[in-house]
């Protein structure tokens, strides 16, 4: 059963080649990218298998899971991982650079154009207002993701060290994710219920 | 610079789980209180800034590289930020594609998830009190986060409602 979920390379699914191509796989990207204000990850299941139906819900959830899991966007790991499965490593070259290239030179402008007006009261008025709210708005995406889950102690006590060792503590990130991914996989293993 | 960048930026995307909301901490760490290259309120801009554009959220690692050292440092920042986890997840696709619901996979993403979970609380947490001068701003932070929560409305509206808000908060109270 898990040589059904990775597409391209099964014989099962040469019976249906799909023939994508570097193009298709840098548009498709590009388009995801260019959608995705606040956040590609909606998009992505949107554009891969609504839209150009390149893998269907159980190939997608096993590859979405494996992003992740790997460190990094999500979404780009994503891209990595569908274009290197079409198309090899330059495929997945195709799809990152998709995914990134227009909204880093929209970014770009935007961070200049403020430069330039970011002496006029309102405008600075306006970007803390915004600054608050984008605190605002990563605060309620840690707690709607918390919400979704089952809230177990186990859960409840990681979260927890982990925000108050980041957040509050201030600890370098690479020591406490040292000390804390060990534990918290582990115990997430006996835990009955994940 | 350029060298400090890239250390820097190769390191944050490599702990990147959870994607960029999750490392906003160690990046102010870094930027702020070790390099003292940025202040905090230059930070919360650049990260408001970032949320008005479209893509992923992981584009404010480029747009330090760009604010610290121009071009040079956006071209640094960006490869840095892509190319050690693109690496990353080619040669873990290759192993792993076909065993995307084994029980090792599984327990490892069940352990990351209160950790990611965790992490972009602590990044909420450290942008608020970066961002938040006095009680209207904070609730503006609040406001936000409740309507994420309770709402399934478009974040970029969200976005702009915060600074429409600051406008009128300053007209109002100058």
């Amino acid at each position: 059963m898990a040589s059904e979920l990775s597409a391209g390379r099964d014989p099962q699914s040469e019976r249906a080649p799909l023939h994508v191509t570097h193009a298709a796989l840098f548009l498709a990207f590009l388009k995801m990218g260019l959608l995705g204000f606040g956040g590609v990850a909606p998009w992505v299941r949107q554009v891969i298998v609504e839209e150009r139906r390149w893998m269907d819900h159980r190939e997608f959830a096993s590859l979405l899971g494996l992003s992740q899991v790997l460190p990094g966007a999500n979404t780009m790991n994503t891209a990595v991982l569908l274009g290197d499965r079409f198309c090899g490593i330059s495929g997945a070259a195709a799809a990152v650079l998709g995914l990134m290239a227009a909204p880093l030179a929209i970014a770009v402008a935007i961070v200049e154009l403020y430069g330039a007006v970011s002496q006029n009261p309102y405008v600075a008025a306006a970007i803390a207002g915004a600054g608050a709210g984008a605190a605002g708005l990563v605060i309620g995406t840690g707690l709607k993701i918390a919400r979704n889950l089952q809230l177990s102690p186990r859960i409840i006590l990681v979260t927890l060290a982990t925000f108050v060792a980041v957040g509050i503590l201030r600890l370098p990130l690479v020591w406490v994710l040292v000390c804390l991914v060990p534990l918290s996989i582990a115990a997430a293993w006996f835990d009955p219920k994940s | 610079m350029l060298l400090q960048i890239a250390i820097v930026m190769t390191s944050l995307s490599l702990l990147a789980f959870g994607g960029a909301n999750a490392i906003v901490p160690e990046l102010h760490r870094q930027v702020v209180d070790v390099m003292g290259a940025m202040t905090d309120a230059d930070f919360t801009n650049l990260f408001a800034l970032a949320q008005t554009a479209p893509g992923p959220n992981v584009m404010i690692l480029s747009l330090v590289g760009w604010r610290l050292a121009g071009a040079a440092g956006l071209a640094v920042a960006t490869a840095a930020t892509l190319i050690p986890p693109s690496v990353l997840a080619l040669a873990a696709g290759r192993f792993l594609s076909r065993r995307g619901d084994s029980r090792a996979l599984k327990a490892v993403r069940a352990g990351l998830v209160p950790l990611a979970i965790g992490l972009i609380l602590a990044s909420g947490f450290v942008l608020a009190r970066a961002a938040d001068r006095d009680a209207l701003t904070i609730a503006i932070t609040v406001l936000a986060a409740a309507a994420l929560f309770f709402t399934r409305i478009n974040p970029i509206w969200l976005m702009a409602a915060a600074a429409f808000a600051g406008i009128a908060l300053r007209v109002i109270s100058p």
